[in-house]
C-alpha cells in the first residue's frame, strides 16, 4: 500500500491523480478504467477540499492498494474534517430536461455508478471514504 | 490542464478542447466563454482531444446549455470519445445535450 498526504486543496488534485496513475500503470490498468478512477479522484478530493475543513486548512491522505488475482484497486481518502457522509446525499434526478436540472450531487453519483464499491466510515476522528474497482 | 482554442466563423463559435475538463479547469472554461455567449448565434464544442470530463465540467456545460436555450441558440458537441459519452449517459446528459 502506498500513501500520499497533501493539503485539502483543489490544486493538489493533479498530483494525486499522477500518484495513483503510477500504481495503475504498474498493474497494466486499461485507459478506460484509469480514466474512471481519475474522474472519481477529481470528484472525491474536490468534495473534501470544498467541505471538510470549512475555512481552516487541513490535509487529505490518499492510500492506494492493488491486489492480484483478481486485480482490484482500493483507494481510500482520509481527512480529519467535520464528519460528513457524502453517500447520504440524495441522487440527482438525471431525467429532468435541461432547464430544470440542478447542478448538485452529480459527482458522487458518477462515482457510485463507475466504481464497484463505495464505502464511508467515520473512525478515530477521521472521515474515511473507500472506493474499489476490479481492473 | 485544458487548452481552449476558439475559432469564430459567421455567428458560430467553435471551441476545440484539449485535455481535461475537471475541477481545476472548469472555472477557466466558464469564465473564458460565458461573456461571449450573448454575441454568438451558435456554439460548437469540438471534443476530439478532450480526455475526460468530471462533474465540474458537466456543471459548466449545463450552465451554457441553459443560457443558450433561453436565447434559442444551438449548442452542439462533436467528436465525443467513449469515456465522455459514458459520463453523459450515466448522468442523463445525453438527453439534454446535442451531440453530432
Amino acid at each position: 500500500m502506498k500513501e500520499l498526504t497533501m493539503p485539502a486543496e483543489d490544486a493538489c488534485i493533479p498530483a494525486v491523480i499522477e500518484f495513483v496513475n503510477r500504481e495503475l500503470d504498474s498493474v497494466g490498468c486499461s485507459e478506460k478504467k484509469k480514466t474512471q478512477i481519475d474522474i472519481a479522484i477529481d470528484e472525491l478530493y474536490s468534495n473534501i477540499a470544498a467541505y471538510a475543513y470549512g475555512d481552516e486548512e487541513g490535509c487529505v491522505t490518499v492510500a492506494v492498494e492493488t491486489g492480484e488475482e483478481p486485480c482490484i484497486v482500493t483507494l481510500s481518502f482520509r481527512d480529519e474534517g467535520k464528519p460528513f457522509n457524502p453517500l447520504e446525499t440524495r441522487d440527482p434526478d438525471v431525467t429532468l430536461p435541461a432547464r430544470q436540472r440542478k447542478v448538485g450531487g452529480l459527482g458522487i453519483y458518477m462515482v457510485k455508478k463507475s466504481m464497484d464499491d463505495v464505502l464511508y466510515e467515520y473512525r478515530d476522528g477521521k472521515n474515511i471514504l473507500t472506493i474499489r474497482k476490479t481492473l | 490542464m485544458l487548452n481552449i482554442v476558439k475559432k469564430q466563423e459567421g455567428g458560430t463559435l467553435t471551441v476545440a478542447l484539449e485535455g481535461r475538463l475537471d475541477t481545476n479547469t472548469a472555472p477557466d472554461f466558464q469564465s473564458e466563454l460565458e461573456p461571449m455567449l450573448g454575441d454568438i448565434a451558435a456554439l460548437r464544442l469540438d471534443c476530439e482531444k478532450l480526455d475526460y470530463i468530471s462533474s465540474a465540467g458537466l456543471r459548466v456545460l449545463l450552465t451554457f446549455e441553459q443560457e443558450l436555450e433561453a436565447q434559442e441558440k444551438p449548442m452542439t458537441l462533436c467528436h465525443v470519445n467513449e469515456i465522455i459519452n459514458d459520463v453523459f449517459d450515466v448522468t442523463g446528459f445525453l438527453d439534454i445535450l446535442t451531440i453530432e
